[in-house]
């Protein structure tokens, strides 16, 4: 792929190593996530009694009310951002299904007996699409909760299924979320990584994306890092 | 200094007990709205919008005696005005002065998050507290009975208190003082309910209306306001009062079972997530030095 050309130009990676993020990909992801910390936060802070000291910390409970919305549309221009950049590469394959019959090899770290996945892997892809989609109903289910008051007594039953779907899907998302966390920061070394200063190394890639490691390799006639591998 | 006398059985959004539950028993009081012989003078809205403070708020006119659709954030306490056509097509007037019910089950309660921003007396007034509301405007999608409004300059939101600053210190509510026909009545809710139901057997027996009845709806727990009306099992034509109200089924469901789930769906994640790094560690890969210490080669 030519792109990935593109990519290497964009800044030098240590040896033995390929760039995975470009910067703009690096950015897009950290708004979306810091975005989703503090909503996270204030949203538990409303969600339990028990988390209500949640609200003071980020300033009191009128503050965190008044800016949850606020930060929900950052994250949702971020979530449609990361749709621009990615949803072409996200389209689930034949491999996906096969990777997803064989994911409890993945969960017991067998890695070389899954089918071997591309520049993302299936779950990657399912979490993708679980944030734009889950992203677009927290959304309009977030404004109808934010302007409650505006709503026509006739109306009361929009009001009830935004608090439905809005506390599900985010319930949903916190799952997602905390999977998300624990593979990039403790189960693949490397991949927090990746999406900080942006490159991992080809052992990474062969490991964990094999499909990928394909296409580089099919490159490697350009690209002089590559030649470096084993 | 009123509220001093108060104590509270009910907090929303609050973590742990309520202090001092049951040190001290009060009896519920009760306002009791005879539908009969209300003739929709507003006196009673009058007296609200004097007692509280508020400024008069602009009416309109529908071609009926409406004259606003429905209560504001400053304006309380609202006659609604209906004109009900008999069978025999000659017309009824049904008034119906509406303002919060006080429910023994308050769904504004229920819903709200923000600890301490909606309390319920132990003698069963609901009342806000404007301090540590939040403005999400939960309460108003908790409520049956379309009763809580916002205001966008303070974003908080205000309902009747049932005067309780006057109830704490012995007086009635300024509305009932303020009723020249004797359709209000203030007093505990057991002595309301007998005048209630005596008033509603009159009906029925010398007036005619036999299906004359008492408005305290279980779905809620009984409220803390109660009306008798010519035709209980209609009180949808007194403007909507609903037949059988109860916290929404959505808040219900919100607040108890998909909380429950939800709580127990995180902490065994978490959980979960801890004991598969105890027992399967990081993906091993060549980079690492440390990798042959996983169990897989």
């Amino acid at each position: 792929m030519s792109s990935e050309a593109v990519r290497q130009e964009e800044q030098p990676v240590p040896p033995g190593s390929v760039l995975r993020y470009t910067f703009r990909e690096r950015a897009i992801h950290w708004t979306a996530g810091f975005s989703y910390l503090y909503l996270l936060c204030t949203g538990l802070a409303f969600w339990s009694p028990w988390l209500f000291w949640l609200a003071v910390v980020f300033g009191g409970g009128q503050i965190s009310r008044t800016l949850h919305p606020w930060v929900g549309l950052i994250f949702s221009v971020a979530v449609c951002f990361m749709y621009s950049v990615w949803a072409p590469q996200m389209h689930f394959t034949d491999l996906d299904g096969k990777w997803f019959k064989a994911i409890r090899f993945y969960i017991t770290n067998q890695d070389e007996k899954m089918p071997p996945a591309g520049r993302y892997n299936a779950g990657q892809k399912a979490l993708f699409w679980f944030f734009f989609y889950g992203g677009l109903l927290l959304l309009l289910s977030g404004l109808i909760l934010w302007f409650t008051e505006s709503l026509p007594w006739s109306w009361r039953y929009l009001r009830y299924a935004a608090i439905l779907v809005h506390a599900s899907v985010a319930l949903l998302s916190i799952g997602n979320f905390m999977i998300h966390v624990y593979m990039g920061v403790f189960a693949e070394r490397g991949a927090l990584n990746s999406v900080i200063r942006g490159w991992v190394t080809l052992n990474f890639v062969k490991r964990f994306h094999p499909g990928w490691y394909k296409e580089l390799i099919g490159e490697s006639s350009a690209a002089n890092d590559l030649s470096r591998r084993e | 200094m009123g509220q001093a006398t108060l104590r509270v059985q009910k907090i929303s959004g609050h973590a742990g007990s309520v202090p001092g539950k049951d040190a001290q028993r009060d009896l519920e009081v009760c306002k009791l709205i005879d539908t009969t012989t209300c003739i929709g003078c507003k006196a009673c809205e009058v007296a609200c919008v004097e007692w509280n403070s508020m400024p008069f708020s602009p009416t309109m006119f529908d071609n009926t005696y409406q004259t606003m659709p429905e209560t504001r954030w400053d304006y309380w306490n609202l006659i609604l005005f209906n004109e009900h056509p008999r069978e025999d097509n000659t017309l009824q007037w049904l008034m119906r002065k509406h303002q919060c019910m006080h429910c023994a089950e308050p769904g504004c309660l229920e819903a709200c998050p923000a600890d301490g921003a909606i309390v319920q007396y132990t003698n069963g007034i609901v009342d806000f507290q404007q301090a540590n509301c939040i403005g999400c405007g939960y309460c108003i999608t908790g409520c049956p009975f379309n009763i809580p409004k916002f205001n966008p300059e303070t974003k908080r939101v205000y309902k009747c208190t049932l005067c309780s600053d006057r109830v704490s210190e012995g007086l009635e509510p300024a509305c009932i003082k303020s009723c020249p026909t004797g359709c209000l009545h203030f007093g505990t809710k057991e002595d309301m309910k007998v005048l209630a139901e005596g008033r509603a057997k009159q009906l029925r027996d010398f007036s005619g209306y036999a299906n004359a009845g008492v408005y305290d709806p279980p779905g809620v727990g009984g409220t803390g306001v109660i009306y008798v009306l010519h035709d209980a099992t209609r009180p949808e034509e007194y403007g909507g009062l609903p037949s059988n109200p109860t916290i929404p089924m959505a808040v219900q469901l919100w607040k108890h079972p998909l909380k429950w789930l939800g709580n127990l769906a995180i902490v065994g994640g978490l959980v979960g997530l801890f004991v598969h790094y105890l027992r399967f560690g990081p993906k091993p890969h060549d980079d690492e030095p440390t990798s042959h210490q996983g169990a897989q080669p």
